[in-house]
């Protein structure tokens, strides 16, 4: 079992938090003008990577609020987590951390 | 290519059995094929078989970064079982199952597949509901499936607890006769040493890291760890890191890829005949040749490259297993292990074309590939062959996901199969 960081309550295990998919796939405007194709990006189509990865989390058996986190699938270690609402870090800067 | 008999084993016997030879080559890599399959699988493997069977295509390579079936082919709990709701999913599973039924003859390698019964279990009002609905879709496209009550359910399979006192009571089940097991590794050695003897090289240890396009977008080449493959035609068949591979193409999946457990315990003597699941409270089991229970556990809920699962993942599975047999409360696990699934949507897989000329995937199995193992190979091998899609896997395509044409097995079940 996973120990996640809520931004909000801190350290709590993974029972506690639904996991939300890929963080950051913003709905996009007028949709009904939208081609396919790209309302089957947003809805279906996933980056699936396999190393560090930005995924939404939601802490439901405890503030209830959704946030994101940057984690390695590989690993599965969270490099880090923060609020929604907050700019995706930059994961090539975050690798070179990492590696340091 | 040697063959098996008794007449052989005999024989070598004489010999102290040194003489067997090894069941394929360790061919080097050729500079160009005319098909390269990416990911040596039950699928890929199955693939290759097919392109050199049925439509004498033997200039073609199966790159696999391990051990070929060292993938979800080998870890599979390995139930077989054809009883889909949906039209399309019923063509495509049981074109599998037809296929089961004379492999080993067909490889003159002894698959094990086993027809024991695969017997669904229902919990609730709606497990109940499904699982008739499921029965009826079955039958109309002629593939079998029966309803039992809670008492025929235990007649089929004297260890299942029917008592009223546990917390999730069967209701009964539905059960497909037609459906079983298979050894999984021999899927994928006796597919390989067919394919092999039909010429098709088979390249362990060698992993794909980039697909190369000309200027007009089509296929061209791969890299691997062991040199550059000049090929115009690639079938992808890497299961759970297909996104990684499509991504050196520049196409984005509709995939996400999930830890899934299993694990099996101390061998026994043969007691448990039969295949038993249950989705509503995630267990499946069934005995091996060798004696083990082998039990599938459930995915883990975020997505994972890792290969491991979480514990209380497969002691959720544990805890229903031993609400349903009582008598094996006391056995002892032995080893449980992680592959990585796949998983569309809609749950159903991607036998397809894609936008790049000379570029096929096959993938998308998820939780539930390796029953499908012979038949997707098979109509793979017929859409790399003809650049067309056969009738069965004609719905399975990509564009579905933008035309709006899912094959929803996930919303039927409810439940991931
Ligand atoms: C625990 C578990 C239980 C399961 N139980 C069942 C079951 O009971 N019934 C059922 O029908 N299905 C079951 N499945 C699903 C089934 O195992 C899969 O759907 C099926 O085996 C997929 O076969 P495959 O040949 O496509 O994939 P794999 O056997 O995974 O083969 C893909 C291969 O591609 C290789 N590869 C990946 N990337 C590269 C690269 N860049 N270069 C070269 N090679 C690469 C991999 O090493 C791998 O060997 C289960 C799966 C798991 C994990
Ligand atoms: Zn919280």
């Amino acid at each position: 079992m996973l120990i996640i960081r809520c931004p909000i309550c801190g350290d709590r295990p993974e029972l506690e938090f639904r996991y939300g998919g890929e963080g950051h796939v913003a709905r996009p405007a007028a949709t009904e003008a939208l081609d396919d194709q790209t309302v089957a990006d947003r809805l279906y189509m996933r980056t699936n990577p396999k190393g560090l990865t930005v995924e939404r989390w939601r802490h439901v058996h405890g503030c209830g609020r959704f946030f994101n986190a940057v984690r390695d699938t590989v690993s599965d270690f969270f490099v880090t987590t923060y609020k929604a609402g907050e700019p995706r870090p930059d994961l090539d800067a975050l690798k070179k951390e990492a590696v340091r | 290519m040697q063959t098996y008999s008794a007449l052989q084993l005999l024989r070598r016997a004489f010999g102290g059995h040194q003489s067997w030879e090894p069941l394929w080559r360790q061919p080097a890599l050729k500079p160009a094929y005319d098909v390269v399959i990416i990911g040596g699988g039950g699928h890929g493997l199955a693939t290759a078989y097919y392109l050199a069977k049925e439509h004498g295509i033997t200039n073609v390579a199966v790159l696999e970064k391990g051990w070929i079936g060292g993938g979800n082919t080998g870890r599979n709990t390995t139930i077989i079982r054809s009883n889909y709701l949906f039209d399309e999913s019923a063509a495509l599973y049981d074109h599998a199952v037809k296929l089961w039924d004379d492999l080993s003859q067909a490889l003159n390698y002894n698959v094990m597949y086993s027809a024991r019964g695969v017997m669904m279990l229902a919990h609730t009002v709606h497990d109940v509901q499904s699982a008739k609905r499921h029965i009826h879709a079955n039958r109309l496209n002629g593939v079998d499936n029966e309803w039992l009550d809670p008492e025929a359910c235990k007649a089929f399979c004297p260890e299942l607890n029917i008592s009223d006192n546990i917390r999730y009571p069967i209701m009964g089940g539905a059960l497909q006769r037609r459906g079983g097991t298979a050894r999984h590794d021999a899927v994928a050695w006796g597919y390989a040493r067919a394919a092999d003897a039909m010429g098709v090289d088979i390249i362990q240890n060698c992993e794909v890291t980039a697909i190369r396009r000309d200027a007009t977008g089509a296929i061209e080449a791969v890299e691997t760890t062991k040199g550059t493959v000049k090929t115009r035609k690639v079938g992808v068949v890497a299961a759970g890191h297909t996104s990684v591979v499509m991504s050196m193409a520049d196409v984005r999946m509709p995939l996400e890829s999930y830890p899934l457990q299993a694990l099996v315990s101390e061998p026994v003597k043969p007691t448990f005949t039969c295949v038993v699941m249950s989705n509503t409270i995630h267990a499946y089991i069934s005995q091996s040749d060798k004696g083990e229970l082998v039990i599938g556990a459930g995915t883990d809920a975020y997505t994972s490259y890792s290969q491991r699962g979480a514990l209380h993942i497969t002691e959720h599975t544990l805890d229903a297993i031993c609400e349903l047999f009582p008598m094996f409360r006391r056995m002892r696990m032995l080893r449980n292990w992680g592959g990585i699934v796949d998983v569309t949507p809609d749950r159903s897989p991607i036998l397809s074309k894609t936008a790049v000329p000379g570029l096929f995937v096959n993938c998308g199995w998820g939780t539930g590939g390796f029953k499908a193992t012979p038949g997707s190979g098979n109509v793979f091998a017929h859409t790399i062959a003809t650049g067309e899609p056969h009738r069965i896997n004609a719905p399975f395509t990509l564009d579905r996901f933008r035309d709006g044409t899912l094959i929803d097995e996930a919303a039927a079940a409810a439940v991931a199969h």
